[in-house]
């Protein structure tokens, strides 16, 4: 079949289906059929190549500050916004974006891809530059094991043809340098070492009674023996952060809720410098960091009755923790809300990896969901008082709107809870489409 | 609390550092927890490769691990396996959750073909299967009642023709997937391939194995039954679950 009628079809069906309201995978599929490698013939036209981010934790919202650093500098990206990460998703994102004539208007593509996604998608679509953020256990239920992870990043890893940029402070994505031939370069972004002991590594997490206290790890390497980072998060103060980037501080506005996204900026500025290279024009890109807003569930505040409320997606243990860690709990009206739907992990077991010892001063407000038993179970061996388990959600969210009274609110709660909440949010008010 | 005889009671995590995953944190918390709210006082030892050995341990318990964890355990076992049999004999009780559980067996062949031996408490011999088993499973247990959790292992363990199995499965794979065993029992020491954790809301396991650790103090398990609301709930929802 010729190629412009392939794409000309190809259109089509994503009109067919964005009328009835089809998954936005499925006329990336129909074009992956009728003309294998055509993602792959689109991209290798870009003159900046592709980013591939992935990792466990914080893709989307690091590809997403990685696309608007890039697009301040005046950049033309390409990045699979729907959020699905197949090769069929990023067929459809280009679909999307071809112009009448069926070209692909971009510099550069920023991709998020999930790992075993990374893994298909290298082989057809070799990267310029892949961001490998970190190792987590995350979906250990489909994947298996965390070392299986690190073999997926390690094959996107040998398959980027320029630059890849990688967690120093994460021990299974720092051993990923020796994976490359020399013609890869590496780039690192890391944190200082006032800050590290703020990001327990999975490894470090249940040694022991060495939970209580993080900041004395015997794993520890001192800085001084660490590779150079192009990138530090030096410091955080609540919105506010340091940030060393090669060699020269800088200080910068992040506004997204937790310490761990103020250090997936560090990351996406350190991408964002490999992509522009002599280009970069770094104090404007710090500036830049300040116009960034959350992405869907990674804190987004939703008003309701004129009060704030905050959905916080947690998906493993690192990220919970991080999560908790964040924020003081007393100031706070506090739900969380675990499904186990397959979207979701069906298994729970990890909660128990999760210290809610942060909790225990403000205790919680209500726990719901089809897990809310065993939610509650695990808080109440970690001492945490909870005030109400109402395993229905919209009985139990309108439950803690109401009994929340001055405070401000939050939700933890897993992939499927959140998408169940903003709906019944969305009937009360007005919620922002995803 | 009146133990000046013999003090706290002494939980040895075997392998912390590179055995506990998928919540195995869970099964030492909750054996703490009942203690302490029965008046307990508890202690909570870290055994990992090269320690010195914990002496007068009431209790052990140990989780799941990665392949490469595995490794690094298989060799320090061999070394301390004449302590652990000793312990074994003596009563001791011991949870053994999926790796650990593997390797208290006669030998596990990993996926890549490589052997590792175990020290052989129970009767029973396992070879990394085609697939990973994986999925919410109810068992029956004799003495134990309706054990339920997460099973997460590639593993496919056969006991041996005299080797107790802990259970027997309802719902799910269990050792094999074949002959609708889970686990193994000898003496005082369970193994099992489920997480969950397992003894969060399984008290009744629980229970057992901290009565088994006062017994040989010469204690009893306080009266006065703790309230295990919660742990009945997640256990009816875990049971009703898909797979
Ligand atoms: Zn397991």
């Amino acid at each position: 079949m010729s190629r412009p009628l392939v794409r000309v079809l190809g259109q089509g069906v994503r009109w067919a289906s964005s009328l009835r309201g089809g998954g936005s995978a499925f006329p990336g599929l129909v074009m992956e059929k009728l003309h294998p490698g055509f993602v792959a013939e689109e991209l290798a036209k870009l003159p900046l190549g592709v980013v591939v981010i992935s990792g466990t934790n914080g893709k989307t919202t690091t590809t997403k500050m990685t696309v608007q650093l890039l697009r301040s500098q005046g950049l033309r990206v390409f990045t699979n916004r729907t959020g699905s990460n197949f090769v069929r998703g990023v067929a459809a994102s280009l679909l999307a974006e071809m112009d009448a004539f069926g070209r692909l208007v971009a510099d550069v593509a920023v991709l998020e891809l999930d790992e075993a996604h990374a893994v298909h998608f290298v082989k057809q679509v070799r990267p310029r530059i892949s961001l490998l953020l970190n190792v987590m256990r995350d979906q250990l239920d489909r994947f298996g094991e965390i070392d299986t992870t690190r073999r997926m990043l390690s094959q996107v890893a040998r398959a980027t043809t320029g630059t890849i940029v990688l967690n120093r402070e994460d021990p299974r994505i720092a051993s990923l340098a020796q994976d490359v031939t020399e013609d890869t370069a590496v780039s690192w972004f890391g944190l200082s070492d006032a800050l590290r002991p703020m990001f327990p590594s999975d490894d470090d997490m249940r040694d022991g009674l060495r939970q209580v206290d993080p900041g004395a790890q015997d794993s520890d390497v001192p800085s001084a023996r660490r590779p150079d980072a192009d990138v530090v998060l030096e410091a955080v103060n609540a919105r506010s952060v340091e940030l060393d980037v090669r060699g020269r501080k800088h200080d910068a506005t992040v506004d997204l809720y937790g310490v761990y996204n103020q250090y997936n900026a560090a990351a996406a500025l350190a991408t964002s410098l490999q992509v522009l290279g002599d280009a970069a024009d770094v104090p404007s890109l710090v500036a830049e960091l300040g116009e960034v807003t959350p992405a869907f569930g990674r804190g987004e505040t939703i008003t309701v009755q004129d009060k704030p409320l905050q959905l916080l997606l947690v998906k493993n243990p690192a990220g919970f923790r991080l999560s908790l860690a964040s924020a003081s709990a007393q100031d706070y009206a506090t739900m969380i809300a675990i499904n186990d739907q397959y979207a979701d992990g069906r298994d729970v077991s990890w909660l128990w990896d999760v210290d809610f010892d942060a909790l225990r001063d403000g205790g919680v407000d209500m726990v719901s969901g089809v897990r809310a038993w065993d939610m509650a179970l695990r808080l109440d061996y970690d001492l945490v008082r909870v005030a109400t388990v109402e395993p229905d959600l919209e009985d139990a969210l309108r439950r803690f709107i109401a009994d929340s009274g001055e405070r401000p609110m939050r939700i933890f709660c897993t992939y499927t809870a959140m998408l169940s909440l903003r709906r019944i949010l969305g009937d009360m008010t007005h919620v922002a489409a995803i | 609390m009146a133990h000046d005889t013999a003090g706290a009671l002494r939980i040895v995590q075997l392998y912390p550092r590179d055995m506990n995953i998928y919540g195995d944190w869970g099964n030492t918390l909750t054996l703490k927890r009942r203690a302490e709210r029965r008046g307990l006082e508890t202690e909570i030892v870290d055994y990992n490769p090269g320690d010195p050995w914990p002496e007068n341990a009431d209790l052990f318990v140990g989780g799941g691990g990665q392949d490469s964890g595995q490794f690094r355990v298989a060799d320090d076992l061999a070394v301390v396996a004449p302590r652990l049999h000793e312990a074994v004999a003596r009563g001791v009780p011991m949870l053994a959750i999926c790796g650990l559980y593997q390797l208290f067996g006669h030998s596990f062949r990993t996926g890549t073909g490589e052997t590792l031996s175990g020290i052989g408490i129970f009767d029973l011999e396992t070879v990394a299967g085609p697939e990973r088993l994986i999925g919410n499973i109810v068992t029956e247990s004799a003495d134990l009642g309706t054990i339920v959790g997460y099973e997460n292992h590639s593993g496919l363990t056969h006991l041996g023709a005299g080797q107790q199995p802990l259970a027997s499965v309802v719902s799910g794979a269990g050792n094999n997937g074949q002959d609708a065993t889970e686990g193994a029992r000898t003496a005082n020491v369970l193994g099992s391939y489920l997480h969950g954790s397992l003894l969060p809301k399984n008290p009744r396991v629980a229970d057992f194995l901290l009565a088994a650790a006062l017994e040989l103090r010469g204690e009893t398990l306080p009266e006065g039954e703790l309230d295990d609301t919660l742990a009945q709930r997640a256990r009816d929802v875990a049971a009703s679950r898909p797979r």
